[in-house]
């Protein structure tokens, strides 16, 4: 685990973030920090709002209410974060129809690299994600953890500060699931900070330095990894780790969402 | 009987007559087509991924030109291009590009709509990943023509056989010319009344070979854009 310091600016801020959608409250006063160099692990339930959340914080899509600050400066409404300092890999890979190194070529040109310095990039892309020799294959014939594999060294291209993962490991075997965590740490060590959803326990003690727990869209319990997995504060989370469906606290309708608690 | 034997020996022997029709039309419908795939692509497209004011406007009125009868294109480029049209000046009435732009004006709508739907089918796989590394809209609409590529060239087939065996609006505006603007299905239409059954039977006979081949080419790139897309197309 990084032991870095948790001082300084953090390099994502959410404040008060609420989403409300068909009558029901999604996100409900979200308040966290991403601080440099510390992978922060976001852990809930299905249904409980992780993806929310981490779509919410990439921009994806636009929050009701609440605040989100990069680097210190606010910045608003969905689509303004997605520039370049920050990369998202979902779930199921985006591949598009085209060859390995074409979907690293395509993600290089949106950012606007061009010409040697674009074709030395795929090259390192292609290292990284351990692909030189599948390179020119169609990237949907690649397996499930090729694929993830590419899709995260697809999103690092753009040399991120911020990398969301959602559940990247999910229906992945054991290898491909240890080949994908050995990325996240490669991106750790090249000054990429991750935010990763997990429903693995264990995953989260790996990867994650802080840790969140969602329960209704709320987050309910929060910390340092090694101590809120060991000692957790709130019930729900205590419940879940032990294999039992949390109970959704009340929420801030009944409450007041005007009032956050951040 | 023997209408059909003179038919094939007259493909056999290459008449020159049946060469010249045979080229004429498929000059007519290839440029037609690929002009309408310039113009109805990228706004069929634009009109399945991306949100402006006037999509669903657009989007009717495409399927709606669709159906458009191709007499009534006919008659509207005829009077675009008759000599007091706003294009007389031109002379083109009577022109193999009058006919171009008729068959043109009836396969855009047809090639855009089905890009749209192609695009939009692309475009909900896709959007994420493009919001995600802030695409502009042009950019979307060129990945997704390009990842489209493969189906895409479905539609262009398919324009191409809507725009080959179309007949009233080339008539209309192509009169029929001999030697001039004289193409498959018009002397079809014109041998037939006149009795000519051998020329007629010939030319319908190279219409459904073009058709047959249009089919296996729609299926072969079908094929093949699985295989490169590395899923069942």
């Amino acid at each position: 685990m990084n032991a870095s310091s948790t001082a300084g600016t953090a390099l994502l801020e959410a404040r008060g973030l609420c989403l409300a959608r068909g009558g029901r409250l999604l996100l409900d006063d979200v308040c966290l920090q991403v601080r440099p160099g510390r992978t922060l692990g976001v852990l809930g339930a299905n249904g409980a709002g992780k993806s929310l959340l981490l779509r919410v914080l990439h921009g994806l899509i636009a929050a009701d209410s609440g605040d989100i600050l990069q680097s210190g400066a606010r910045v608003s409404g969905a689509r303004t974060r997605t520039g370049g300092t920050q990369s998202m890999v979902f779930q199921r890979p985006v591949m598009l129809r085209r060859s390995v190194r074409a979907n690293l070529r395509f993600a290089l040109r949106a950012r606007g690299l061009r010409g040697r310095d674009r074709e030395r990039a795929i090259d390192e892309a292609l290292t990284l994600c351990r692909l030189h020799a599948q390179a020119d294959q169609p990237a949907r014939s690649l397996s499930g953890g090729e694929q993830q594999r590419l899709a995260i060294a697809r999103a690092l291209v753009p040399r991120p500060t911020l990398l969301f993962l959602d559940e990247p490991t999910a229906s992945l075997d054991p290898a491909a699931t240890a080949a994908v965590e050995a990325l996240i740490e490669e991106a750790r060590a090249r000054h990429v900070t991750p935010v990763l959803v997990t429903h693995d326990v264990h995953q989260a003690r790996r990867l994650a330095d802080d840790v969140i727990f969602l329960c209704g869209g709320r987050i309910v319990d929060r910390g340092r990894a090694a101590q809120v997995l060991d000692r957790p504060r709130s019930a729900a989370f205590g419940d879940w780790l032990a294999g039992r469906l949390p109970t959704d606290p009340p929420r801030s309708s009944e409450r007041s969402i005007s009032r956050s608690t951040c | 009987m023997t209408a059909f034997a003179t038919a094939f020996a007259l493909i056999a022997s290459g008449d020159a007559d049946l060469l010249e029709i045979v080229l004429l039309s498929l000059r007519v419908s290839l440029t037609a087509v690929v002009l309408a795939c310039l113009v109805g692509m990228p706004l069929g497209a634009a009109v399945g991924a991306l949100r402006f004011p006037g999509r669903t406007l657009l989007s009717i009125l495409l399927n709606a030109a669709m159906g458009l009868p191709p007499v009534t294109i006919g008659l509207l480029v005829y009077l675009l291009v008759s000599a007091s049209g706003p294009l007389g000046p031109l002379a083109l009435l009577y022109t193999p590009t009058a006919m171009i732009i008729a068959q043109f004006l009836l396969v855009t709508p047809i090639v855009a709509a089905l890009t749209r739907d192609v695009a939009a089918a692309l475009h909900d796989e896709y959007h994420e990943e493009f919001d995600s590394l802030g695409l502009p809209p042009g950019a979307r609409i060129v990945a997704l023509l390009v990842d489209g590529r493969f189906r895409l060239l479905t539609v262009a087939l398919a324009g191409f056989g809507r725009a080959i065996a179309e007949v009233g609006a080339v008539l209309i505006v192509g009169g029929n010319i001999n030697h001039v603007t004289r193409v498959m299905t018009t002397t079809i239409a014109l041998e037939t009344s006149r009795g000519n059954l051998e020329l007629a039977l010939a030319l319908g006979i190279v219409l459904l070979l073009i058709s047959l081949g249009i089919n296996v080419a729609v299926m072969a790139t079908g094929r093949r854009g699985g295989a490169m897309a590395g899923t069942p197309a």
